[in-house]
């Protein structure tokens, strides 16, 4: 018999699209209604039928594999703990929990993603909003190094270009867009406007917006591939929009001077509210990766790159984010919680994550569970589970489950394992 | 005779949809294992598409083929993912972040 779920969460990316429609038959998702290219598969491609966990590639039993992964950490000297953007808010508190309790690392997928925007956000501040202000009252938007129409394929739709708002109640014909970017993408095909940044050269271009703004004279001919009068033109429908706001992506903090070309960002739109009401909203990439920060963060303080080593909550990203720990060889342990480090790390730390005894709890069996010593096969919040997790702009949704829980949650693995480990 | 590029890696919805089906699939490894170049880069250096090419950095080297984008010149493109990622090397500045944007790579057919 067909079921129909209505307002389900799509948790691919930061968007947390809240309107999905699935059909539901012999409790597998038939159809899927409202989601992207990029979402359907959370929905279609997922399996859930119960899986046994794994431990070096032979199937066991949970109270066995659990006993394992819970041995392999409490003999650690230096464990890590590593992902936790893809799961739920809850599993992400007993994560933390377990690192605080075995003296790990604990870092997320942030640190290869916002990182460098939380560091310049502890630096000079981040003048945000939320998505719902944006899609109400914005009339320029400016997209600085992020492709939304490859990697957050409703944004136009839901938040952004095309939304009705209460203030720009014609969608695109009340809005201005434009994009920064070193090369063309499917976002500046969309855009009024295109502004093709030389490789590396986003924070000579934001300082000179900077300057501009500030009415000071520069005596350069172009910037970063940029005619100086561009950029003038610019700076003056800055100060003369309503709303403005920039989104930005991994093209400022994956370059050259990463969270300095953040904080020149943050910087110039704080400068702009002395002439307007301006935004900056980072383009988050895992569906709950702004959770992950948000719960690291009550819990210890810090966004990421934390080590509980010494019995308190320490900060050091460099010093504590995973693929400098792994590259160092200074991790002897791992449990990656929803993520595939072995996918997108650089080699040389992905290799050594199969050096160590890794353990992975994960909805799939990823490259990363592929060469675990311990793998757990867990339920997908927001499709077998519920959760919450938090949006790009830090609203918390909560997610409902199309399909019943037969699988375990992370959360009620990581709890096995953390009193496991207690017996140990 | 190899050419320097600067190499930028990122999202595209085959590489997210391929990862859906799984990474242990052809169609993840056919959406992460491409190589778009600008055209008349590709004239110039006598590649055609569908070309293997070899990219090399410190950190490593990969062979791809190579397919036509609307790059700049001497700009390269690679889904993210683990063919990329064999050319990004460790060094993260001390922020924890390493270097997937602006990598300069040498090229040669293969």
């Amino acid at each position: 018999m067909k079921r129909v779920v209505e307002n389900v969460t799509c948790t691919f990316c930061g968007c947390l699209c809240d309107d999905i429609i699935v059909e539901v038959e012999d409790n597998r998702i038939s159809r899927v209604r409202k989601a992207c290219a990029n979402g359907r598969g959370v929905f279609l491609d997922y399996d859930p039928t119960p899986g046994k966990p794994v431990i070096d590639g032979r199937e066991a039993e949970w109270e066995d594999a659990i006993a394992e992964a819970a041995k392999v950490l409490a003999r650690a000297d230096s464990p890590l703990i590593y992902g936790l953007s893809s799961s739920a808010c809850e599993a992400q508190r007993k994560a933390i929990a377990l690192a605080d309790l075995i003296g790990a690392i604990v870092d997320t997928t942030s640190s290869v993603c916002h990182g460098p925007t939380g560091l310049a956000m502890q630096a000079v501040g981040e003048p945000t909003s939320s998505l719902g202000e944006i899609r109400n009252r914005a009339d320029l938007l400016i997209f600085w190094g992020c492709n939304p129409a490859a990697a957050h394929l409703r944004h136009f739709e839901r938040y952004s270009l095309n939304a009705e708002g209460t203030l720009v109640p014609n969608g695109r014909r009340d809005r201005t867009m434009i994009v920064f970017d070193v090369r063309p993408t499917a976002t500046s095909k969309a855009a009024d406007e295109f502004f093709q940044v030389l490789p590396d050269g986003d924070f000579e271009v934001l300082a000179v917006l900077r300057a501009l703004v500030q009415g000071k004279r520069i005596g350069l001919d172009s910037v970063g591939g940029i005619p100086l009068e561009r950029l003038r033109d610019l700076t003056g429908r800055m100060k003369k929009c309503r709303y403005g706001v920039f989104f930005m992506g991994m093209g400022l903090t994956m370059s050259r001077a990463r969270d300095l070309n953040v904080r020149e960002l943050f910087s110039l739109t704080a400068q702009l509210n002395e002439f307007t009401r301006f935004t900056v909203m980072p383009m988050r990439g895992h569906g709950n990766v702004a959770g992950a920060d948000q719960v690291l963060t009550w819990l210890s303080g810090y966004p990421f790159a934390v080590s509980f080593a010494r019995g308190y909550p320490q900060y050091g990203p460099g010093e504590f984010s995973a693929v400098d720990v792994l590259v160092r060889e200074e991790a002897d342990a791992a449990l990656i919680l929803a993520s595939d480090p072995a996918a997108h790390f650089p080699r040389a730390a992905a290799m050594q994550l199969k050096r160590i005894p890794t353990i992975v709890i994960d909805p799939m069996l990823n490259l990363t569970a592929e060469t675990a010593h311990v793998y757990f096969p867990t339920c997908c919040y927001g499709v077998d589970a519920e959760g919450v997790s938090y949006r790009m702009d830090n609203v918390p949704i909560r997610l409902r489950g199309a399909l019943p829980t037969v699988r375990p949650t992370d959360e009620s693995i990581l709890d096995s394992i953390i009193e496991a480990v207690k017996r140990c | 005779m190899s050419e320097a590029f600067i190499l930028v890696t990122g999202r595209t919805v085959k590489q997210a949809s391929g990862m859906h089906k799984g990474k242990d699939t052809d169609a993840y490894r056919r959406a992460v294992t491409v190589v778009e170049m600008n055209p008349e880069d590709m004239a110039r250096m006598g590649i055609t598409e569908g070309r293997i090419i070899r990219l090399r950095t410190p950190a490593g080297q990969v062979e791809a083929p190579v397919r036509a984008g609307s790059l700049p010149p001497k700009m390269l493109f690679i889904p993210m993912g683990p063919v990329a990622n064999e050319l990004v090397g460790p060094d993260t500045d001390g922020t924890g972040m390493p270097s997937f944007k602006g990598l300069a790579v040498e090229v040669e057919p293969v």
